[in-house]
């Protein structure tokens, strides 16, 4: 990778002061983003990757606060900006999908006029101009007779037209980074399809690089370049993807991969990783996924593996330390 | 396989109780402290006013017109033994007022529990039946709010009279906290079907039907637990607004029958009196009246941000 | 061959008209929603069906329908050979709901928030007198705790204290009480992350292999159905499409939107399928097409399909309605 990262986050820290002690929601969890590439977060409920993608557009919810880290965007820091530049920042330069394209929209505006705020606010273009990209951006996005369109309302969209607004409004004022949060789960199957393939394309004209966080390994397949795999707060293993899906080093990985039924196969059996998650009071010391591991190590009990190279990608597991004796 | 739940035994009510989001709250809270104080205070006394007064103000033997008229303690004319001086008949102000507050608590409590069970009946049977049965209901609440409640009070009272002229007390008494459990159930009708609306579609609900319970029975059984969070706080303000609409309606007149006065009796009594110069009369229950009304509210208000999840 | 469960032109209509008073001064008509359309097929007992479609399609409400949680406007549900919405109303419903039971998708709302699971899954004992005394109910409840994997010491707690795969086990023991011979299965595992989704997989799976039952598997995931069924049924707009064998269906599936939604699934192992490229959206259910209601996105559509519905028949071995096949044009 010759280009300097667009993205990069090093040792992220993210923290919940409660009245029973402060919980860590992620720990020392670091990546990066080439300009123009598509990586996948992806991980159960409870992993973190929902809150990675809000620690970095700085939208996490107090009493949730960054504890240590930092991210960089374009070789400035972000995470420690005042309110007032961050929202200059979000926007500009990041630009957010998320999950329900029904309550991303304010269902009191049309959807021109909520294109042309967000265009004017980071471009210095005059309505008109402004109302010319707003259609140019929903005709890029597939959607039908946009002219006539952009003075309708949010609930005169069907789900699937919604979520085309939604990324049409994340691109509005051409963003480097674009970070989706689960853009698809709320949509059916074939619209699914529809809108990341949309999201794909659209990624690459605009030379945007796309953070994209979901539990679904499909989706992952299909649009992203690299992917990380995210537990317990932490990322477990980060690679291409298609290395992460057919040679995953970490083991929390290989059993994901195992238990998710696929299209062309029959199994009788799918694979099953006894246990669950844990919870963010009582994760284990060492490597988090001790407990539920096929292969733990005496060393996988006391001490926290980093990220180290395993083959083609990258895994935080002792198994694939290439100094210790196995 | 390994089963997957955590190693700890259950804990008993009262431990959970004790590190629970409520307990924490309370112990946070110094409004909700001094509040529940006072009202501890109120209704200790008024419970058990025949120990605690120092004097039996409805007892005609013990009164004597000669202590009659005497004001507060600290004043110049006051006695000791008339803390806070004594009305026009020789009655002492502050056992009248522990007596007083006694019927108000109790005119109070029974209104709302009696309201409450109307209420939160007809609210579950409107919420799970819907349709016609709805739609009937609310329209009775529609119109019932569309009277303003002291109306709605003297009219059940006036009827009340009408009917039964030379009624004894108890009837009196009933018929009180009848006309002002009248006035309040609309609102537990309307928060609890609300509720029963959402938990109604809920899967658990369809689960029973499937095994086959029967509607009343998943009504009380399943609905019902679910449903009565919001109704504990309408009701713990609503005990507030109860002995006020009584502490009206017996300054009217209307209320309580004289020969158990409450506090707004005694206001009223005080109020006959106030232009002599009489002002503990009146002043004393006033004052009782509205810190035990306020501190009811601080209670619920308390208790309604700490039983929201969302606020925490 | 005979049926455990067998659907004969199963129908629900929904009056989504405005109330009495809004219709009046307003003057709109009344409105209907089709949910579920003139719906036919049978299960064999010990084998799993699966209905899958997309949102709107109707699979739910046939779940349901068959439970007796609504009433059908019109058709009839034959559980072992007796129509199923005659006997709910009669003497003999207790019977048939033994023999029937439900599991569904949220495992948030479908255990009660304030019971103990020990009640929960006792619930059905309970209520059908299956159980003599105390004991012999905690007995059994620990049994089936057991059963599905959790500890006998869960019995005690609340849903709370519970992960969601956790809850759909306890829905599980709950709906395996009264030892039934038929459940209907309403997404059980959308709701749960994909690792946990594979131990409840596996854990149906053993379950029906161990006590003989018959499953009707509602989802809209075609993965999971390869996985759990032998029969798979494929619903669009309240209409069934085409039912045929798994292994037919998924290495040749005849069905215009069967393909579609066949190739719609991102696919994870990337097989480089040919794909045709989707197109449109589930049309409004206030307002369906006419005729088939997929051809405003067949590619494969003629006139006739925008006037005459397709009929329900048998073709080769599986079931299908449409034109294009019928006609032999695919």
């Amino acid at each position: 990778m010759s280009q300097p990262p667009l993205l990069e986050v090093s040792h992220l820290r993210v923290e919940f002061p409660t009245r029973r002690g402060t919980l860590l929601a992620l720990d020392d969890v670091s990546f990066s983003i080439a300009p123009g590439e598509i990586l996948g977060v992806v991980g159960e409920s409870g992993a973190g990757k929902s809150l990675t993608g809000s620690a970095i557009i700085g939208l996490l919810e107090p009493p949730g606060r960054i504890a240590a880290g930092e991210i960089r965007l374009d070789g400035r820091r972000i995470d420690n900006l005042s309110p007032a530049e961050m929202r200059r920042v979000r926007g500009r330069q990041i630009g957010a999908i998320f999950q329900d394209p029904l309550t991303s929209l304010n269902p009191l505006y049309t959807v021109g006029q909520q294109l042309v705020e967000t265009i004017r606010t980071h471009l210095p273009l005059s309505g008109t101009q402004a109302r010319e990209r707003a259609i140019d951006l929903l005709r890029q996005t597939g959607i039908p007779a946009p002219e006539a369109r952009i003075d309708q309302y949010p609930h005169q969209f069907s789900g699937g037209m919604r979520q085309r607004v939604v990324i049409a409004l994340a691109l509005a004022a051409e963003p480097r980074l674009i970070v989706a949060d689960e853009p698809t789960t709320a949509l059916d199957v074939s619209i699914q399809a529809q809108i990341i393939a949309l999201l794909r394309r659209l990624a690459r004209e605009h030379g945007a690089a796309v953070m994209l966080v979901t539990h679904d390994m499909g989706v992952i397949a299909e649009t992203s370049d690299r992917v990380a795999v995210m537990y317990a707060g932490r990322v477990v293993e980060i690679g291409p993807v298609q290395q992460v899906i057919h040679h995953p080093a970490h083991p929390y990985t290989r059993g994901l991969m195992g238990s998710i039924p696929v299209m062309d196969e029959d199994r009788e059996r799918l694979t099953q990783i006894d246990g669950a998650m844990p919870r963010l009071n009582a994760i284990p010391s060492g490597c988090a996924f001790n407990p539920r591991c096929g292969e733990v190590m005496p060393r996988c009990l006391r001490e926290r593996p980093e990220l180290m190279s395993a083959g083609a990608t990258r895994a935080a597991c002792w198994l694939h330390d290439a100094g210790a004796a196995a | 396989m390994s089963p997957v739940s955590d190693a700890v035994p259950p804990l008993s009510a009262w431990r959970r109780f004790l590190e629970g989001d409520l307990w924490y709250s309370f112990r946070h809270s110094p409004v909700a402290q001094i509040a529940a104080l006072l009202v501890f205070v109120c209704a200790f006394c008024a419970l058990f006013a025949p120990w605690v007064a120092p004097h039996n103000p409805f007892d005609l033997s013990t009164i004597e017109l000669a202590d009659a008229q005497l004001p507060p303690a600290w004043l110049p004319e006051g006695r000791a033994t008339f803390l806070l001086g004594t009305d026009d008949q020789g009655r002492d102000i502050l056992s009248a007022l522990m007596y007083g507050a006694r019927i108000s608590l109790l005119v109070g409590l029974a209104a709302v529990a009696l309201s409450l069970l109307f209420g939160v009946a007809l609210g579950l049977l409107s919420g799970y039946a819907g349709g016609h049965v709805d739609a009937f209901i609310m329209r009775v609440c529609d119109v019932m709010l569309s009277f303003p409640a002291i109306l709605i009070a003297l009219l059940i009272d006036g009827v009340g009279r009408a009917l039964f002229p030379h009624a004894h007390d108890t009837l009196a008494f009933t018929v009180l906290i009848l006309a002002i459990a009248l006035t309040g159930w609309v609102k537990y009708a309307r928060t609890v079907r609300g509720s029963t609306l959402v938990e109604r579609h809920k899967d658990y609900v369809q689960a029973a039907r499937v095994i086959g319970v029967a509607p009343l029975r998943i009504m009380w059984r399943h609905v019902l637990p679910n449903v009565t969070g919001p109704v504990l706080v309408l009701a713990t303000i609503d005990i507030a607004a109860a002995v006020i609409i009584e502490a009206t309606l017996s300054f009217l007149g209307v209320g309580v029958p004289p020969t158990s006065p409450s506090l707004g009796t005694l206001i009223r009594i005080g109020n006959d009196n106030l232009m002599s110069g009489m002002w503990w009369i009146t002043v004393f229950p006033g004052a009782v009246l509205m810190i035990l009304a306020l501190s009811v509210n601080l209670l619920g208000d308390w208790l309604r941000d700490a039983l929201n999840p969302r606020l925490q | 061959m005979s049926h455990l469960v067998e659907v004969q032109d199963l129908a629900k209509i929904f009056d989504v008209s405005s109330p009495w008073l809004n219709r009046v001064v307003e003057r709109q008509p009344r409105r209907f929603v089709h949910a579920v359309d003139g719906v036919s097929f049978g299960i064999e007992a010990g084998r799993t069906l699966a209905l899958v479609g997309e949102s709107g399609c109707g699979k739910s409400t046939v779940a349901r329908l068959l439970v007796g949680l609504h009433a059908p406007s019109r058709g009839q549900v034959l559980f072992d050979g007796q129509p199923t919405l005659q006997t709910l109303a009669s003497s003999q419903a207790r019977n048939l709901r033994r023999r029937m039971q439900m599991i569904f998708q949220d495992p948030y709302a479908s255990l009660n928030p304030r019971w103990r699971v020990k009640d929960i899954v006792a619930e059905p004992l309970r209520e059908h007198g299956l159980a003599k005394d105390k004991a012999e109910v905690s007995d059994e409840v620990e049994a089936l705790l057991r059963a599905v994997g959790l500890a006998a010491a869960d019995a005690g707690r609340y849903p709370h204290q519970f992960s969601g795969g956790q809850r759909q086990r306890i829905s599980i023991a709950r709906a395996l009480a009264t030892r039934p011979e038929f459940l209907v299965c309403d997404e059980p595992t959308s709701a749960l992350d994909v690792s946990v989704q594979a131990q409840v997989l596996n854990l149906m799976k053993d379950l029906q292999r161990e006590r003989g039952l018959t499953y009707l598997f509602i989802s809209h995931n075609l993965a999971v159905v390869r996985h759990v069924s032998d029969d798979v049924g494929v619903m669009y707009l309240g209409h069934l499409v085409e039912l045929a064998p798994k292994a037919a269906l998924f290495e040749s599936p005849r069905h215009p939107y069967t393909r579609m939604l066949l190739d719609a699934i991102p696919d994870l192992h990337m097989s480089g399928r040919a794909r045709t490229p989707v197109q449109g959206e589930v049309p409004n259910p206030l307002n369906p097409p006419t005729g088939c209601a997929f051809h405003p996105r067949c590619p494969h559509a003629n006139a006739r399909c925008s006037q005459e519905r397709p009929r329900w028949q048998s073709l080769a071995g599986i079931q299908i309605a449409c034109h294009a096949v019928e006609e032999g044009r695919l």
